[in-house]
């Protein structure tokens, strides 16, 4: 399975950019499922279906540095999007469910991340029909536009029809996002046909029901108001930069594009980053920048771009097609000064976004259902950025070799440019009970920090000599793979995430593991369960006890 | 104000005695008449002889006299209540029937109900300028009888959510007011019934195909567990027997017409003569034949087979049928577009329902064109009229996309581009039917395009005033 495409190769979505708005139109090629065994009826999506959002999404930010609004809009008749594909859900794996449900959320999270730190702000035209995920894409908007034709209705059928949750966002973000009472939240979620026109406005279910004659009027004036707003750049930053091939300057004052690099792995192996499955586990290694990389020419060859570019599409490739390799040990080879120079210390674009990218690539670490051990060896290069490669693992081992220096080095990239998904630095989530040792790190900023002194810092957990360092490290590994893979899975995402509660960090826990475990109950997935039963016309038998 | 509610809206549900509906018609009954007033026929008339129901008995819901239309009683009627029906079919089969809606199947049923009742209005909103057209005085009644039970057809459905569905059901019932036919703004839920019904031989055609679409509808409503929508759906189809009487004489008078000059002039091309060629009218069955197969949804559906599972709607005849009425495991053969062609496919019987039911109305709709065709023959003719394949023209279902001509084959865009105004009314085509419409008033007399009518209308002759104008 493969997450790479671009606009040329796209079968679902139409991306079209007109100045500061671009419109991602959403058209859903039925017989263009990613699986065999299912139609994908009315705009509803599969994997392959986000993969293109997702892609969309993602150069947005990057090669259009002029667009300063997003619409996502509906290409079908009468229907935006009728969500997840129930037929595929239905015929999926629990752990493809899964992980289908995962990759979806953090493509909503993107298109929200994209509105509150990009300058671009997505607006949703629903034209037709939304349900379910289909809602819940328009959730991640901004902005939220209802056509109002006196049969348009936003809806989350999944309780009442399916027996699963909204997962893709949907509960949280209609409590916590928009502010919608429980008790119409319960109301809404719990009645199939939905919602539509002013009641929809009035919950809050959308911001605006329009009637169909003035509606494209009304998007494109909703989208050129936060265009207007937009705080994307319009100087070019300093620097020279090549605009890459085929591009153009769009308007005089924008910003140059930056190309996103293509993806050419050969297996696991890419230009900057690694994998070598083995047995129960990857090991995966990032490569640091050369010595003469020159940090400020951003461009398809810059190294932290494609570092960060090929370690994304990594971890959703290694999540995707290796569930069996339950441990990723993650090391990374080069030069700490090399690293740190190329932590830049500027948003001025396009390094914002090169930021953003990275703090997005960490956050999927911290959601992935693996055991994350970092080793840091001699030879390594976690400093700054790297650095918090190590601090979203699980565990850490640093190797103590008094004959071979080993180092790591804080920068001001372990203290806030790259925020977990609940609004902490990893440090601060490390040190949850202790603020005023954060503190006292931050004075350590810049210097090498060995092996002895990580530990005693509290940066690594263990510090392991040479003599003993293959045995630790090889028990540490065996015995962690002996135990339960899901009790592993949970034990993780609570400790990962010490510290408060967003709206994100409440998609993936309370939404997503409430989803998790009715999927594999019997009323849903069982074979008198509704998500097995729907479609065949024969109704679901529920146990009725609670548990 | 107190209002004698049995007089104004003749019912045999007990209005004067249920002060929930009362409240709820209170509010629609003048927004009802307010869209009449302007959705309702374009032409003026001072009334017009009509049928009103005024009970569910064989006297009582064929009660004849000259009505102002504005005044016309729309009333409320549900066939007589069985007191041992049971539901014939689905999971809860054998069962006593429901008298309330069942709380797990409220969305459903509402959904089935709202569907049907835009369908009613909307029709009446396609056809309102026709009256201004009219072949004869006769035809013109015919219009407004249609279009007053189609209404009244509206008052049933509202009654329903009213009467059985809350605030949710109120909300419904004025929505049905709301959307109208052809809108921008707020389409009608159901792509046939946003077309104008621009011609009388269109409106023939409607009441023939797309009406008994409603009838075919309608007959699986009929079978529902929810006893009140069943027996709603009951009386309903008595009325929709005289739509489509309207629709089948109406294509036999045009054709007749077309056979006279035909062997008159002894011609095929008799626009000279001011007849509508057979070729026109072939034109006229395909499009409003593939437009009402439409109607009957996706040939797969899920939702239709979860309708009939919880018993909201059965098969056409369900109680005829000679199989376990649950068809868990019954299979059916749907046909669909493979390499090219046309080949059947296996699928399960309860997901392919709706296939089954155009299967019938297909049969159905056959016996017109014998019937037309026996009309030629009478006329020495050959017999030319035909049903097109049901891939023809489709744009639901598992033909929407390909491109399928009359006889059934699978063409390219291109052959389908070249072949379509030998197949589909062309604007020259309509141009002229158009162009025979001229309104036609005087009592006795009828347009050249169409031959009069055997009879009358309940026994009266046909210089019978049966519209004042």
């Amino acid at each position: 399975m493969s997450f790479d495409t671009d606009p040329g190769r796209y079968r679902h979505i139409r991306l079209e950019v007109d100045g500061e708005i671009a419109r991602i139109v959403l058209k859903v090629d039925e017989n263009g499922g990613i699986a065999p065994g299912y139609d994908l009826k009315l705009n509803s999506y599969d994997l392959g279906v986000d993969i293109e959002l997702h892609d969309a999404v993602q150069r947005l930010r990057f090669e259009h540095p002029g667009v300063r609004a997003v619409v996502i809009t509906g290409g079908l008749d009468k229907v935006f999007c009728a969500g997840a594909n129930i037929r595929m859900l239905a015929q999926s794996s629990h752990a493809w469910k899964v992980n289908f449900c995962k990759f979806t959320n953090e493509t909503r999270n993107a298109i929200e991340d994209a509105t509150a730190h990009s300058g671009q702000t997505y607006l949703a035209a629903v034209n037709g029909t939304a349900a379910g995920g289909g809602y819940e894409l328009a959730l991640a908007c901004e902005w939220i536009i209802l056509v109002d034709d006196g049969s348009t209705a936003v809806s989350l059928p999944e309780v009442p029809l399916l027996g699963v949750l909204p997962g893709t966002g949907g509960l949280t973000r209609l409590t916590d996002k928009r502010g919608v009472r429980k008790d119409l939240a319960d109301v809404f979620a719990t009645r199939s046909e939905g919602v539509r026109g002013r009641r929809a406005v009035e919950w809050p279910l959308v911001d605006e029901a329009v009637p169909r004659s003035r509606f494209e009027e009304t998007v494109r004036r909703r989208a050129l108001e936060a265009a207007a707003r937009s705080q994307r750049p319009e100087q070019p930053a300093a620097g020279p930069r090549s605009p890459g091939p085929g591009a153009r300057p769009q308007r005089s004052v924008a910003a140059a594009p930056v190309p996103l690099p293509p993806l050419r792995p050969d297996g696991y192996t890419y230009s900057t980053v690694r994998a070598e499955p083995d047995g129960d586990q990857v090991a995966v290694t990032v490569r640091g920048p050369a010595a003469d990389a020159d940090p400020r020419l951003v461009d398809e060859h810059h190294w932290f771009l494609r570092m960060t570019r090929e370690l994304d599409d990594l971890i959703l490739r290694l999540r995707t097609n290796e569930p069996d390799r339950g441990t990723w040990v993650i090391r990374t080879e080069g030069d700490l000064d090399a690293v740190l120079a190329h932590d830049v210390g500027s948003d001025a674009w396009p390094f914002g976004e090169l930021r953003h990218y990275f703090k997005r690539t960490l956050k999927r670490l911290d959601v992935t259902s693996r055991s994350l051990v970092a080793l840091i060896e001699p030879g390594s290069c976690f400093a700054g950025p790297l650095l918090e490669l190590a601090m979203a693992c699980d565990r850490q081992y640093m190797l103590d070799d008094p004959d071979r220096p080993n180092a790591v080095r804080l920068s001001r990239a372990n203290f806030g440019d790259y925020p977990m998904g609940n609004g902490l630095s990893r440090l601060a989530a490390r040190f949850l009970a202790e603020p005023d040792r954060v503190a006292k790190l931050e004075q350590e900023t810049g210097r090498r920090i060995d092996a002895a002194e990580a530990l005693e810092l509290g940066l690594v957990t263990f510090a392991p000599d040479d003599i003993d360092w293959d045995d630790e490290v090889r028990l540490a590994l065996e015995e962690r793979a002996a135990l339960s893979p899901d009790a592993l899975t949970g034990m993780e995402a609570n400790h990962r995430f010490a510290g408060p509660e967003t709206m994100e960090t409440k998609i993936f826990a309370r939404l997503a593991a409430w989803q998790n475990w009715i999927f594999t109950r019997p009323n849903a997935s069982g074979p008198d369960g509704a998500l097995r039963r729907y479609g065949t016309g024969r109704r679901p038998a529920y146990d009725r006890r609670r548990a | 104000m107190s209002i004698d509610y049995s007089e104004r809206i003749p019912n045999n549900v007990g209005l004067s005695d249920d002060r929930r509906l009362q409240r709820a018609l209170e509010s629609w009954q003048p927004r009802f008449l307010q869209w009449w007033a302007e959705m309702g026929p374009a032409l003026p008339t001072q009334d017009v002889y009509l049928r009103t129901a005024v009970a569910v008995g064989r006297e009582g819901w064929a009660h004849f006299g000259h009505v102002p239309l504005p005044e016309y009683r729309w009333g409320i009627f549900l066939a007589e209540r069985d007191t041992d029906r049971r539901i014939a079919f689905g999971q809860n089969k054998g069962r006593p029937v429901w008298q309330q809606v069942p709380g797990e199947y409220r969305a459903d049923l509402q959904r089935l109900i709202v569907i049907q009742g835009d369908t009613e209005p909307a029709s009446v909103e396609q056809q309102r300028r026709l009256g201004l057209t009219a072949p004869s005085l006769y035809d013109l009644r015919n219009l407004f009888q249609v279009n007053v039970e189609e209404g009244r057809h509206l008052w049933a459905m509202v009654y329903l959510l009213h009467a059985y569905f809350g605030r949710s059901g109120r909300d419904e019932a004025e929505a049905l007011l709301l959307r109208n036919s052809g809108s921008e703004d707020s389409p009608r839920i159901l792509g046939a019934f946003n077309e104008e019904t621009p011609d009388w031989l269109s409106f023939y055609m409607f009441t023939y195909f797309t009406d008994r679409d409603g009838k075919y509808q309608l007959g699986t409503l009929k079978e529902s567990a929810f006893d009140p929508l069943s027996r709603t759906c009951e009386f309903m189809l008595k009325e929709e027997a005289h739509h489509m009487f309207v629709g089948t004489t109406g294509v036999d008078r045009v054709v007749e017409r077309t056979a006279q000059l035909m062997r008159e002039h002894d011609t095929d091309d008799i626009r000279a003569h001011g007849g509508i060629p057979l070729g026109v009218i072939q034109k006229y069955i395909n499009f409003h034949y593939s437009v009402s197969l439409d109607l009957f949804g996706s040939e797969t559906s899920t939702n239709v087979a979860n309708y009939f599972t919880a018993g909201l709607k059965g098969r056409w005849q369900e109680e005829r049928r000679k199989d376990d009425h649950v068809l868990t495991e019954a299979y059916s053969v749907v046909p669909r577009v493979e390499d090219g062609r046309v080949a059947d496919v296996r699928l399960p019987a309860l997901t392919a329902l709706n296939a089954d039911l155009r299967e019938e109305y297909v049969a159905d709709c056959s016996t017109g064109v014998n019937r037309w065709n026996r009309i030629l023959a009478d006329h020495g003719l050959d017999p030319a009229l035909y049903l097109p394949h049901p891939g023809f023209n489709r744009h639901v279902g598992i033909f929407a996309g390909h491109h399928l001509t009359p006889d059934g084959r699978v063409v390219d865009p291109v052959a389908w581009a070249a072949g379509r105004d030998r197949w589909l009314p062309t604007a020259q085509d309509k141009a002229y039917v158009l162009s025979l419409m001229r309104p036609v008033y005087e009592p006795g007399r009828i347009a050249a395009w169409v031959t009069p009518p055997r009879n009358g209308i309940n026994g009266r002759p046909l210089d019978y005033v049966y519209v004042h104008l």
